[in-house]
């Protein structure tokens, strides 16, 4: 419940951040601060510097910019969640939000923060992987853009560079016959995904052009279920066909993690279901 | 004429302060000088004690002091007693040091504390006391703790068992021979976490010059809390004040005296100043006693035509690593004594062990006992209705015990007082429209889905209780309520009483029940109660007795000052006493009721008295002690309809409906307000709660982020209702209602899980039943 | 270390030097006095220390003080208006929605901030919103019927 000592600085601009990240050892970003205040009220993480990036000017917002979906880093769930522009352009990523948490935590905790932690159970990860969304992140050496599906790499762990910032996220706009599905079982105590399972299809002349199906909530990172989307190109999207490529969710993941509420086995298998509804749905959205 | 302020959803007086943040709880109480305690809890469950050390601690920054288990026990502080030894059970009652001296017994024991000007300094300072530990053996299931070759908590209780009791009734043995049936089963009661909103906190302020102390303290019952550290900390009795202000929930775990009561006051009087801890919700996972954890082996009996014959039950009943106040009773007399339930069983028998082994101290938790019976034989009821394709409504209907209004003797002993059990089951089936339920579920079954409809019926004893019989059974206190009366020159009044709510609403029913009696005003009557202070000696708040309890005290002091009043009246009025009558606050001469006095008229003679009766003493207040004849017997009948996702184990409650009789009602949105926080809770057992071990007793289930606590988005509006069978037990006829939500509800839910998975031939899964357990189940059947 | 912080609470400017991990929860609690905000969790789940930031329901457990330099933050004791309870406040009162009333004032600051954002919340809509919000006590029934109920009187 009680913090270790720290210091606290509040830059103004990236640059700042990144200077100061460099500067202290072992400092962490806080935005808006759900991941990493929980962690220090516990002393598992006891930075000796934080550095709240939290009003920093444009590092929030989302906009059109040119063909891209572009989100500021400390843009908030909520935002994201209720954002006309994204309910338009990409509404999974909108209805994802809406699922992470519960209403105040969505009012703080930030999508650059959320992914920045790389946490196994968030529901972000899963769904921009499954996106193609582009992360950009800016350090001492300049700006770089990193696909999502090699940003997660590890248990808690990115591709970040030591004092690289999160400022930013890109997201494709859906075309209109392309839809996505977020589809969890939410641990009934932290409601964080036991199973997470993104789904997105286009479909072109009823019949399947591309598919996405992305597991998260049974291993380190998010799995893409490459089996998955090659059972469905190129072919019609009905029941039995979502089945098969539903099944292609145990192969991918030989190695599950478990806990004492589900075991690695039983996240596998609600993957695999969640996979086949979810996949149902985004087809009948892409239908409509 | 007065309005029906008795049976009136009148809205709480206690809710103005609550509603804008001005109620103050025991954390939110500052004394000048004031420091925080933090405690260093031990983080193995068993572990010998080698070093403790606080040289460096006690140079950190703000902190006034560092002390061990010793330094309390040379300073006078003794181990925390057991308020309830169980007899003619053998039962030992090892010593509880409030801070552990040589030997950790469960994570969470206490080993160290530290004082300091912040709780955040004082945090810190509990961090760098360094303990050495010898990690020993734990254990922390309770039938392997009685094992060979377990590893031993206490010295002088082999095999960990601490009392051995039985009830019995009839002849078991014979009517298991005689049986066309017979069913068994093992049933895991599991342990739960209480977890009240409000984390225990402890406030001590010593006066040195005085040998005085106040404690502020979250709990259920000042009055024993003060008579018990009278007995621990050497302060005597009439110089202790435990003031429960105001108090956020409790469900039992806020009964027991706890090691801490006695820490901070132990703080205070070493460093000179007030001393206030307050747990973090992760300390109170490990610190604040647990609820439930049976290991139940258990057996029914019946004949071919349904008639239940016996109950035959064995039970590990795990009661943590030392002795809390209660702990002894809770699986015993509030546990077996109601194995009869609701029905007409003539023969019983319960062998209960109670256990030590290395996990946080079990105590009462909402239900304290009767949920872990309940659960038993109304599973039991349902695997016999199912073996001989019985409909479980008929079952039940056919072993009811039949409508009663004065006492019915069941084969434990005990007596219930009055009971309508087939009212009740046919009130709920016609709410539920069981038929068309029915109907509906053989419709989704062809379908090959699956919904379930699960009953019960539930008797429970609540009320507690008659002293003698709480004397009989080694209870170390009393169990009858207190109430003073006092009306003010003004007319206004003060009623002072023994109870202690903690959100149970009695400032409001007890001011509706003065009002009724009295015809004040509801707004002219306050009930003041928490302080030991300021009420007389009482027995607290829990088992479900502040209402038919306190209110019998209530109606005794109610009725001397009637009585007093009439005399008073009959003096202003010249006329004779047996001639003077009451209605709706006015004393009159009986055929003139132009001719009268109001009680404000009274109030102001009497507290004035220049125009009285020669010999009357002067004042109108009155004091009155009630010990109940018997407890009390609320009943009902319980539905649940669920239905079961088989492809990912997920149960969605689809209906719950809940007939429930506690006599005559006060207020009936109190009353719907327990009955819905109380089949919540229930609900948690079924289908999401359970505190965790390992095999080496580390609590995995450490936090909210483990434990599942229900949460708005899991349920359906609940539909209620009542029925209303008075008691001849106390005055007004009132049964309880706090606990009888979750005594029913756990199996209504389980069984109609079960009666869902039915055609899948799944007749046994442990609680909670989570998606996975029933995935595995499924799987399990069909190959 | 301290850190200078300036905090509209309730209408006033409050001015402090805090520490770095000063909880908000505590300034409001110690530093200010406002004791209707309470602790009920240490894993930011409970929602008992919900007050408004911004208009929106934070968790005060979760946000340091110096993070809320700045913001205006409203508490259980800023909702009444020269003395008359907030909507809210009078349906948690009517329709029984609180019995120990620990949680009860985060509870209120939730249900606030969602009827900001739709002011015709459907039953399911105030449970979901509620999520981040335990109550033991009262099993939720009631306090679902205060939000319909203030609803109704908000909108009129």
């Amino acid at each position: 419940m009680y913090s270790d000592n720290f210091e606290y600085y509040r830059p103004k601009t990236v640059s700042e951040a990144a200077q100061l990240l460099k500067k202290h050892k072992g400092s962490r970003l806080l935005a808006g601060g759900h991941s990493l205040l929980p962690a220090m009220k516990f002393r598992l993480a006891n930075p000796k510097a934080v550095i709240d990036i939290g009003a920093i000017k444009g590092l929030c917002g989302i906009q059109m910019r040119g063909k891209t979906l572009w989100i500021g880093a400390t843009t908030t769930h909520a935002d994201i969640a209720a954002s006309p522009v994204l309910r338009k352009a990409c509404p999974v990523l909108a209805e994802t939000a809406a699922q992470i948490g519960d209403l105040q935590v969505r009012n703080r905790g930030t999508i650059g923060g959320s992914i920045a932690h790389a946490d196994p159970a968030a529901d972000f990860p899963t769904v921009l992987v499954a996106l193609g969304a582009t992360i950009v992140a800016r350090g001492g050496k300049g700006e770089r853009k990193i696909p999502a599906d090699k940003f997660f790499v590890d248990l808690f762990t990115t591709a970040l560079k030591s004092g690289e910032i999160v400022t930013a996220i890109l997201v494709a706009p859906h075309g209109r016959h392309t839809a996505g599905v977020y589809a969890k079982h939410p641990h009934p105590a932290s409601r964080y995904a036991v199973a997470g399972v993104a789904a997105i299809v286009e479909l072109k002349d009823g019949v399947c052009a591309r598919a996405s199906l992305v597991v998260g909530g049974a291993t380190a990172n998010p799995v893409v279920i490459t089996a998955a989307e090659t059972a469905l190109a190129g072919r019609k999207p009905d029941g039995p066909t979502i089945e098969k490529a539903a099944s292609a969710v145990a192969a991918a993941i030989p190695d599950p993690m478990g806990d004492t509420y589900a075991s690695g086995e039983f996240r596998v298998h609600l993957a695999t279901v969640l996979a086949k509804r979810a996949l149902t749905a985004a087809v009948e959205r892409a239908r409509g | 004429m007065a309005s029906r302020i008795f049976g009136s959803g009148i809205k709480r007086r206690e809710d103005p302060r609550l509603i804008t943040g001005q109620a103050r709880y025991t954390d939110d109480f500052v004394l000048p000088g004031m420091a925080h305690l933090a405690v260093v809890r031990s983080p193995y469950a068993h572990a010998k004690i080698r070093a403790v050390r606080t040289k460096k601690v006690a140079a950190m920054d703000g902190v006034l002091g560092v002390f061990t288990g010793k330094d309390m026990k040379d300073a006078g502080f003794g181990p925390i007693p057991c308020a309830w030894v169980v007899p003619g059970s053998e039962t030992k009652t090892p010593p509880y040091p409030p801070i552990a001296i040589d030997v950790a017994r469960y994570v969470g024991n206490a080993v160290a504390i530290v004082v300091a000007t912040d709780r955040y300094l004082a945090r810190d300072a509990a961090e760098a006391v360094e303990v050495e530990y010898d990690p020993l053996p734990a254990v922390a299931d309770a039938e392997k703790a009685t094992g060979k070759g377990q590893p031993q908590l206490h010295a002088d209780v082999p095999n960990n068992v601490c009392f051995h009791w039985k009830v019995s009734g009839g002849d078991v043995e014979a009517a298991f021979k005689s049986a066309d049936v017979v069913v068994q089963e093992r049933i895991i009661n599991q342990r739960l976490i209480p977890n009240a909103m409000e984390p225990r906190a402890a406030l001590a302020q010593y006066s040195p010059a005085t040998n005085e102390v106040t404690l502020w303290v979250t709990s259920q019952n000042p009055h024993i809390v003060r008579f018990l550290l009278s007995l621990d900390t050497g302060i005597p009795e009439q110089k202790i004040r435990v003031i429960a202000p105001e108090v956020g929930g409790g469900f039992g775990s806020k009964i027991p005296h706890y090691p801490e009561d006695s820490m901070v006051i132990f703080a205070s009087k070493m460093c000179g100043c007030p001393v206030k801890w307050t747990e973090t919700r992760s300390e109170n996972y490990r610190g604040t006693i647990h609820g439930r954890d049976h290991i139940q082996d258990v057996e029914m009996a019946a004949k071919k035509d349904g008639t239940i014959l016996a109950l035959r039950a064995k039970v590990w009943a795990n009661l943590g690593a030392y002795l809390s106040t209660a702990s002894t009773g809770i699986p015993t007399i509030l546990h077996g004594l109601m194995l009869s339930g609701a029905y007409d069983i003539k023969n019983i028998h319960e062998d209960v062990y109670g256990v030590f082994t290395n996990t946080t101290p079990t105590d009462a938790y909402r239900g304290a006992g009767r949920p872990e019976a309940t659960f038993m034989v109304e599973r039991l009821v349902d695997l016999v209705a199912q073996k001989l394709k019985m409909d479980p409504a008929d079952i039940r209907r056919k072993n009811f015990i039949p409508p009663f209004t004065d006492g019915h003797a069941v084969a434990t002993g005990l007596t219930y007082d009055s009971g309508n059990y087939v009212g009740a089951l046919d009130k709920a089936l016609a709410m539920a429209g069981y038929a068309a339920l029915r109907k509906q579920q053989a419709e989704l079954r062809k379908k090959g889905e699956h919904m379930g409809i699960g009953f019960s019926t539930y008797a429970e004893i609540c009320g507690l209780g008659p002293s003698q019989v709480a004397g009989a059974v080694g209870f170390g206190g009393g169990l009858w309520e207190s109430a003073i009366v006092r009306f003010h020159p003004s007319g206004k009044v003060v009623v002072m009483v023994g109870i202690s709510p903690h959100g149970q609403g009695e400032e409001t029913t007890f001011a509706q029940i003065v009002s009724s009696e009295l015809g004040v005003p509801v707004d002219d009557v306050e009930v003041v109660h928490g302080d030991t202070e300021r009420t007389p000696m009482g027995w607290g708040s829990y088992g479900s007795r502040s209402t038919p309890v306190g209110s019998g005290a209530l109606m005794g002091a109610i009725t001397k000052i009637r009585e007093k009043s009439k005399i008073v009246t009959a003096h202003l009025l010249e006329a004779a006493v047996e001639d003077i009558e009451y209605a709706d606050g006015k004393f009159f001469v009986k055929g003139s009721p132009g001719k009268f006095k109001t009680i404000q008229d009274v109030a102001l003679m009497a507290n004035v008295a220049w125009n009285y009766p020669k010999g009357l003493e002067p004042g109108l207040e009155a004091s009155a002690f009630f010990d109940p004849p018997n407890f009390v017997y609320p009943f009902g009948a319980h539905i649940a309809v669920v239905r079961v996702d088989a492809e990912t184990g997920e149960i969605r409650l689809e209906r719950y409906i809940a007939v429930d009789d506690c006599g005559r009602v006060i207020n009936p949105m109190i009353v719907e307000g327990q009955i819905h926080g109380g089949i919540v809770q229930g609900i948690g057992q079924a289908l999401w709660e359970g505190a965790v071990y390992d095999e080496s007793a580390q609590l995995l289930t450490g936090s909210m982020m483990d434990y599942a606590l229900p949460k708005a988005d899991f349920f359906p509006k609940f539909e209620l209702a009542m029925t209303e069978t008075p008691t001849t037990v106390n005055p007004l006829g009132v049964k309880g209602i706090g606990e009888t939500g979750t005594i029913a509800s756990t199996p209504a839910v389980y069984n109609a899980v079960m009666d869902a998975l039915l055609p899948l031939g799944i007749r046994k899964l442990d609680m909670p039943l989570t998606p996975e357990r029933v995935w595995r189940a499924i799987q399990s059947a069909r190959r | 270390m301290q850190y200078p912080v300036s905090v509209n609470v309730n209408g006033s400017r409050r001015k402090h030097q805090v520490d770095a991990r000063l909880l908000l929860v505590h300034y409001l609690r110690e530093t200010l006095g406002l004791t209707g905000t309470n602790v009920g969790c240490d894993t930011s789940q409970c929602g008992s220390c919900t007050v408004l930031m911004d208009g929106k329901a934070v968790k005060s457990c979760t946000v340091l003080t110096v993070q809320a330099d700045g913001t205006s933050v409203t508490t259980i004791e800023g909702l009444a208006q020269n003395g008359k309870l907030h909507p809210l406040q009078d349906a948690f009162w009517e329709k029984h929605g609180l019995q120990c009333g620990y949680c009860t004032p985060g509870m209120i600051l939730t249900a606030c901030n969602l009827l900001a954002k739709n002011p015709k919340p459907s039953e399911a809509q105030i449970r979901h919103g509620l999520e981040g919000n335990l109550c033991r006590c009262t099993g939720y029934q009631n306090i679902v019927a205060a939000v319909q109920e203030a609803a109704t009187r908000m909108k009129a």
